[in-house]
């Protein structure tokens, strides 16, 4: 009888965590005014130059940006690598959502505070003993961005579409979510040598 | 939750497909490039030659990629449609923060201009390469 019971709830339970995964909403709704404030806030800070905005729109941004990129490709990476395919499912239909709207947020505001930082504190100037350094970190930045726009966003957002789906592929969703971690953490390691870069200008 | 699929499944995810993603990451990379050229610069005027030629390249690219997409006949349209669209309010949004930037630093002329197409490629070939990763996992 308590094995039937067992038996019946572990049913159940699936039951409600398929039903759960194909709810799942691809862009989380509800974070979106939250985006849309930090934006107003970026769009004010780069039109009235403001120094405080600026500072805290890269230097927040950049510590989420890179904390998040090494803390998914080398220790979420590894751990999901692990797990079996359905626990990597039910991960990813609550992980992946979140860092559709997290990461390009993160991303905008650490780059459009940079550039603006940059110019405002003439480090772009070829004069500027901080302008090779800039150059170096603008094609880490640039090989960072074709990584992540061309490899790990269409991943992130074809593992939550296979999610929806009433019976999604392990095979395929295990393979995409691999292409994801691993983007993740060679982006992590590309990371460090922007931290080394900014370090480094921020000391000259 | 299933982990094995459908031999019809099997097939549409194995499937061979024109190299869509990567003539678009190819174009990104272009405007990625000829875009931090010009910022290597900013706010002296920089020599066009290098983005302008950058820039030809990606729209060479992503036209290439266009074309081959239209003719694909499995494919899932709707998908596409639905996640092309949106990614591309998002990335346009995105690109209009970055020449939103320049704009305010005083970029004029024909450097704004090659700046406006550089974004231009990067606002479409990103949500190119998204929408193609997802519609050719999709049904019809």
């Amino acid at each position: 009888m308590t094995d039937q019971l067992q038996v019946a709830g572990s049913f159940e339970a699936e039951g409600t965590q398929d039903a759960a995964r194909r709810s799942i909403q691809i862009v989380p709704l509800r974070g979106l005014p939250i985006v849309g404030v930090l934006v107003v806030f970026l769009i004010l800070s780069i039109s009235q130059d403001w120094r405080w905005g600026l500072d805290f729109f890269h230097v927040a941004g950049g510590a989420l940006w890179t904390s998040i990129d090494l803390f998914v490709g080398l220790v979420i990476g590894p751990i999901l690598g692990r797990l079996s395919i359905p626990a990597r499912m039910e991960f990813s239909a609550r992980f992946m959502p979140k860092m559709v709207l997290l990461m390009p947020t993160v991303v905008l505001m650490t780059l459009a505070a940079g550039f603006q930082l940059a110019i405002t504190l003439h480090n772009l100037e070829p004069s500027s003993p901080n302008h090779v350094w800039l150059m170096a970190s603008f094609a880490i930045v640039g090989v960072m961005a074709v990584i992540a726009l061309g490899i790990l966003e269409p991943a992130n957002i074809a593992v939550l579409f296979e999610l929806r789906k009433p019976n999604p592929n392990g095979e395929l969703i295990g393979r995409l979510m691999r292409r994801f971690v691993y983007t993740a953490g060679i982006l992590g390691i590309m990371q460090i040598a922007t931290v080394v870069i900014m370090t480094r200008v921020t000391t000259q | 939750m299933t982990a094995q699929a459908p031999a019809g499944e099997l097939t549409r995810i194995n499937r061979h497909l024109p190299p869509i993603v990567q003539l678009a990451a190819g174009s990104l990379a272009a405007a990625v490039i000829g875009g931090i050229y010009m910022a290597s610069y900013f706010p002296s005027r920089p020599p066009l030659g290098l983005p302008i030629t950058l820039l030809i390249v990606g729209l060479l690219l992503l036209g290439t990629a266009l074309i081959m997409l239209a003719r694909i006949g499995d494919f899932g349209w709707r998908s596409f449609r639905v996640v092309g669209f949106w990614t591309l309010v998002a990335y346009v949004v995105q690109a209009g923060m970055i020449g939103y930037a320049f704009v305010h630093n005083g970029a004029r002329g024909s450097p704004l201009v090659v700046i406006i197409f550089l974004l231009v490629v990067f606002a479409v070939s990103v949500p190119l390469m998204i929408s193609f990763t997802v519609g050719r996992y999709q049904p019809r």
